[in-house]
């Protein structure tokens, strides 16, 4: 997308914001975040737009209990945590996973629950554990490997549940009254599997418009277009941005799988309490591959370290720049919380994009 | 997280023919080669471009969509945006 036809659809928002007054949008993926702020959108909108970061990444919403609960089973002798890259150097109360494995711990980075379940196969010796964090993109893998670990008889290898789901977070921040959105960038990939009618209840019941979203500059453009519209014409409709990919319907065969699996169940957020029905438990016919259960582990309380704000950050409450510790002590070198860690987290994408040059310095 | 990369389907096969993972497909992602289960896109077979996350097809593209798809991902993401890594699966 070029200059003018990004001033195009700004000059068009601008008519629409002139018309709905302020608008605040919470972009609830992390992936939106770091691609709004990537591609100059974020700088290019007018006062009028205000975007809020919302809890769209899920290692930046895994309680510091489940955290604590891999590192303790890393150094296991006999078992191997398996786990997607973001999740390795997010601070744990003891450590991270890679300065467990820095101890001698066993952590094994890999792509796709498969690898994880392979490599159970490969060494019936240990006990392998997939760290099962992610939102609804992710959760039909981790339940299509869970079948064919029970269906091809692997008996050592199990999931560590973190799975969350989207739209009980949206729910929940909703309810809470305090994050002043008036409406959604919906994430895209998530919603290939949900399908964009799964806003629908969100719209209707909270009166805000939902639109669904790609991830390149001109589709986001777009959407906040329509959702200052919306606002502007005191609608809360559903709308599906990026029809190219996402239905209505969204995935059957894949949300099928999950419900064979798993069940929704009551689930901790990191800073925000446990949210009703937000995450993913195993279900009694497969409760043998629950980490906790046959490994004995426990996920301790959610603890948050002094002066992190990353619990307001994920719920837009706070920008990163108003945390103390955003830029000084706490670094993507040197992370204090995960929002600092995680490829989408809003901490990284600010530190990366927003920061202002400091001299001596190179920006980044 | 969210990521998903578009890729052609360039081989099938049947692993485990009676396994929901049975089905894996090797997809062509811009160039390199991985092996994605076709467990969420049963009705994804030889030439089909599918979007790709975390070694599992979640839906099937037309070739255009999956074109543009991934020339928005790598304007979006540019260099964030790195091949899959992590061992290959079966």
């Amino acid at each position: 997308m070029d200059r003018d036809e990004a001033k195009g659809i700004i000059d068009r928002i601008d008519a629409a914001c002139a018309q709905a007054g302020r608008v605040c949008i919470m972009e609830v993926c992390g992936t939106h975040t770091v691609s709004l702020f990537r591609s100059g959108i974020k700088s290019l909108l007018g006062e009028s737009i205000h975007l809020i970061s919302g809890p769209g990444c899920p290692v930046c919403v895994t309680s510091q209990g489940y955290i604590d609960a891999a590192c303790e089973l890393a150094v296991r002798p006999d078992v191997t945590v398996c786990t997607y890259g973001d999740m390795v150097r997010v601070p744990g109360q003891v450590g991270s996973l890679e300065s467990q494995r820095a101890r001698g711990g066993s952590v094994e980075v890999v792509y796709s629950p498969r690898d994880a379940l392979t490599m159970a196969k490969q060494h019936p010796d240990r006990q392998v554990v997939f760290l099962a964090v992610g939102f609804e993109t992710t959760t039909p893998g981790t339940a299509a490997t869970v079948i064919a670990a029970r269906g091809e008889g692997v008996e050592n290898f199990s999931i560590l549940s973190g799975h969350k789901l989207v739209i009980p977070a949206m729910e929940a921040l909703l309810a809470g009254g305090e994050v002043p959105v008036d409406g959604f960038l919906c994430p895209g990939h998530v919603s290939v599997i949900i399908g964009a009618g799964a806003y629908r209840p969100i719209a209707e019941r909270y009166h805000k418009p939902c639109v669904v979203a790609g991830f390149e500059p001109r589709g986001m453009l777009e959407a906040i277009l329509h959702i200052v519209r919306q606002v502007a014409d005191g609608k809360a409709l559903v709308e599906n941005a990026y029809g190219a990919v996402v239905s209505s319907e969204g995935n059957a065969v894949a949300r099928d799988v999950v419900d064979r699996v798993f069940v929704p169940a009551d689930a901790v957020w990191r800073a925000m309490g446990t949210l009703p029905d937000s995450g993913l438990e195993l279900r009694e016919g497969f409760r043998a591959f629950d980490a906790v259960g046959r490994l004995g582990v426990e996920i301790g309380p959610d603890v948050c370290p002094d002066g992190c704000l990353c619990g307001e950050v994920i719920q837009g409450k706070a920008t990163p720049a108003e945390c103390a510790l955003f830029g000084t002590a706490c670094t993507p070198v040197e992370p204090v919380g995960p929002c600092m860690v995680s490829s989408e987290g809003t901490c990284a994408a600010w530190y990366k994009y927003n920061r202002p040059a400091q001299p001596g310095v190179e920006k980044a | 997280m969210c990521l998903a990369v578009p890729g052609q389907i360039v081989e099938v096969n049947d692993v485990e023919p009676d396994s929901v993972v049975g089905r894996i497909g090797v997809v062509d992602l811009q160039g390199s080669r991985i092996q994605a289960s076709l467990a969420m896109t049963p009705q994804a077979d030889t030439g089909d471009w599918v979007l790709v996350h975390a070694g599992f097809a979640i839906t099937v593209l037309d070739e255009a969509e999956a074109q543009a798809t991934w020339d928005s991902l790598r304007e979006a993401l540019g260099e964030d945006l790195a091949p899959p890594e992590g061992p290959g699966g079966p």
